[in-house]
């Protein structure tokens, strides 16, 4: 292994939903949680279960695996937190996983144009070929809202 | 050399809070943003029926002089089992009169965390943002959240062709006296 190929090793974080593996860039990740009581309150945004209280902080809760995987998680054993961007903004989203995770070093390849968008990139581990996830694009946020007004505006504009 | 004066701690900022419940669920409002409290009966007698299509939250109408208080169930607002309700929140710099199922207490709240930014439809209006109390997460309301200014006019205009409606209607009915 060159010093170049070495460089560009990452650490990402790989989490299970279901059946199936994912990554996450490692610096994106603040911590692996046991599920805690999850508390609920009307609102209209998508994916969102509630919110759960972290060290005084209130933290969304983000269940990505009907978007993922087509299905919601029967079983939940952890709570990955993870930092989402929001514009210049950073805040904790808390997504339910299936199992433990893994830290792992592993070259990332990056996502091409006829990936889906909450594709950040590819990695190979174990054999496997594994989605790095954007989570940006995956969980919800103000572009989102944006994107969906604009969308149904568009829809009603329509003869 | 002069040392800087030690900072004191500034007490916290406080806030007087009603929790009160629609459908079972928890919400909390500033006492502040409470003109009056009324049971639903007292003001049965003085509210006045109005539909605006598409509005299902409003049904009726209280006038006060000049001034239209709009009565917005709170249930349909949030989306919730429809129950009915028991009190009228009067809120004030509103014209809105909330209809809720009852008041929990009044507590204090020492922090306000702003609605986390994953939350990005229209709960971004209705709440000011949540508050922890005894280990529970509480929604704290924004009272001009539930009418907003499309929902105001488009009452203000139900209201004004009711009113035109029943002035015709006393018109005919003194041509044909």
């Amino acid at each position: 292994m060159t010093v170049s190929t070495e460089l560009e090793l990452q650490s990402f974080v790989l989490l299970r939903l279901g059946e199936r593996r994912f990554a996450v860039s490692a610096n994106q990740i603040a911590e692996l949680v046991a599920p805690s009581r999850v508390f609920r309150f009307p609102h209209r945004t998508p994916k969102l279960e509630g919110v759960i209280l972290r060290r005084g902080r209130i933290v969304p809760v983000c269940d990505v695996s009907e978007m993922l995987l087509g299905t919601r998680l029967t079983s939940r054993r952890f709570y990955l937190i993870a930092v989402r961007k929001y514009g210049t903004q950073r805040e904790w989203i808390a997504m339910p996983v299936t199992g433990e995770c893994e830290l792992i070093n592993a070259e990332m390849m990056a996502a091409v144009e006829s990936d889906a968008p909450h594709v950040a990139g590819w990695l190979s581990h174990d054999g496997d070929v594994i989605e790095v996830l954007n989570l940006d694009t995956l969980t919800p946020g103000p572009e989102h809202a944006l994107a969906e007004a604009a969308a149904s505006q568009k829809a009603e504009a329509r003869p | 050399m002069r040392l800087a004066a030690p900072v004191k701690p500034s007490p916290a900022k406080t806030e007087q809070i009603i929790l009160f419940r629609v459908s079972g669920q928890l919400f909390a409002v500033s006492s502040a943003s409470v003109q009056e409290v009324r049971s639903a009966d007292s003001m049965s007698g003085a509210a006045t029926e109005i539909s605006v299509p598409g509005l299902r939250k409003v049904r009726h109408v209280v006038r006060r002089g000049d001034r239209s208080l709009f009565i917005v169930n709170g249930a349909m607002h949030f989306g919730l089992h429809v129950a009915e309700g028991a009190l009228l929140f009067v809120l004030r710099k509103t014209r809105t009169a909330l209809l809720i199922d009852g008041i929990e207490k009044m507590t204090t709240m020492t922090r306000l965390q702003a609605l986390p930014l994953s939350f990005c439809h229209e709960e971004r209006q209705w709440y000011r943002g949540l508050t922890a109390l005894d280990q529970t997460v509480i929604p704290v309301v924004h009272p001009e959240g539930f009418l907003s200014p499309e929902e105001l006019v488009l009452l203000d205009a139900a209201l004004l062709q009711a009113d035109n409606s029943a002035a015709a209607d006393l018109e005919g009915i003194d041509s044909a006296q």
